[in-house]
């Protein structure tokens, strides 16, 4: 959901850090998105291409790094991978699992162009 | 449409407190066009106009050019993306720490008794804890009405397009209703069940309600609300004659999601477990 908004939000990010190293522009972003973090991927790089348009970040290529759910279990201590919210622990079957990684929604790094 | 600059409006969000005329922020600049898009927060900022990037140094036509090649180098940010809001939402959450106010956050589909339920809690709790209320809706003054007549301090957020509150809605709308210290300020989010569960507002607690007709597989089906709430309210028990909703089912699925879920179970048209809401309430308010 909010795939746009979070578009303008990375150009927003991406602009302000260009514009603080005093760059050209923006040649590469490297995004970090989770796959639980409730982002349709295909949605956000469709608002991506038409954001970047008439950024600093226009003809940017943007590398969108899926990160993977893991989540630890508080019944048996073991961790595993979890693509969903549901899915109960695979070692020992119990619903105790807390999500420690999955959720992410970052702008990882830029590379940027400058004189 | 604003006729100053025919954006559609979309912009910051309206808050109003019952009995006031629309206040309809709107920041112009006098010659230069600032133009506002929605966002999740309300700034202005003028767009970078796209301007030539080419060498601004000239040579003929017709010479070789030798071309430095320009310095590129690789910045590391690790920003969240929701960085702005969450950023406003921890302010929020230390300006209510310093003035001891207990902040509720409560979703849920439309129609689930949010509303209903906040006026019964108004009317039989309102001596015991000093309540603000804030009441987030796409249009009209009727939750924040119903508030009012109950002689609660409330503000109005209506959104407009907006499918959700935001930090920077929830912190100007603290600072119009002048919540006082020791209060417990609930804060009524737009009724949906996808959207605001993205959105930190600051709040100490967020409270997820759903009621015994909307079947007992909600949680499964909107995951990311109940993995973020911390108490879950079933309402409307007293239909649970006439609706297949197993409580136990629902609990169930909701613990999948989110196994640190606490669970009420309450009628507010019958008063049935409201008791345990209020100790809820209390024991959290008071702590």
């Amino acid at each position: 959901m909010h795939e746009l908004s979070i578009a303008e939000n990375i150009i927003e990010i991406v602009e302000q850090s260009a514009r603080e190293a005093k760059a050209l522009k923006i040649n590469r972003i490297v995004l970090d998105i989770g796959r639980l973090s409730g982002i349709e991927m295909d949605a956000l790089k469709f608002a991506m291409t038409s954001m970047l348009k008439g950024s600093l970040a226009e003809g940017a290529m943007v590398e969108y790094r899926d990160i993977e759910g893991k989540a630890h279990c508080t019944a048996c201590g073991k961790d595993s991978s979890v693509s969903d919210f549901f899915s109960l622990c695979p070692h020992c079957n119990g619903y105790q699992l807390d999500i420690v990684q999955g959720k992410e929604m970052k702008v990882s790094s830029i590379e940027v162009e400058s004189e | 449409m604003c006729d100053t600059c025919g954006c559609d409006g979309e912009g910051p969000a309206k808050i109003t407190k019952p009995g006031e005329d629309h206040e309809h922020i709107h920041a112009h600049g006098d010659l230069k066009h600032i133009h506002h898009h929605h966002h999740n927060d309300d700034h202005e900022h003028e767009h970078p106009h796209a301007h030539d990037h080419k060498h601004d140094h000239e040579h003929d036509h017709g010479h070789d050019h030798f071309h430095e090649p320009h310095h590129t180098h690789e910045i590391k940010l690790e920003t969240d993306v929701l960085q702005q809001n969450n950023m406003l939402a921890e302010r929020n959450r230390g300006y209510f720490e310093a003035k001891h106010i207990y902040a509720l956050n409560l979703v849920s589909s439309p129609g689930s008794g949010k509303t209903s339920l906040l006026e019964r809690t108004l009317r039989e709790m309102g001596t015991e804890l000093n309540f603000f209320v804030i009441e987030g809706d796409q249009q009209t003054m009727n939750d924040a009405n119903r508030i009012a007549a109950l002689k609660t301090p409330v503000v109005q957020v209506n959104t407009g397009n907006g499918c959700h509150l935001d930090a920077e809605m929830v912190q100007r709308a603290v600072r119009k209703l002048e919540v006082a210290d020791h209060a417990c300020l609930i804060i009524e989010n737009v009724g949906n069940l996808v959207c605001p569960s993205l959105f930190d507002l600051g709040e100490n607690a967020r409270v997820v309600v759903i009621s015994v007709t909307e079947g007992e597989d909600k949680p499964l089906k909107y995951p990311n609300m109940f993995h973020s709430a911390d108490l879950c309210i079933i309402n409307k028990t007293d239909l649970l004659p006439y609706v297949d909703f197993s409580v136990e089912k629902a609990r169930e699925y909701a613990l999948q999601v989110n196994h640190h879920l606490e669970f009420i179970e309450c009628s507010v048209k019958t008063g049935e477990g409201m008791i345990q809401w209020y100790e809820w309430l209390k024991k959290n308010v008071n702590r």
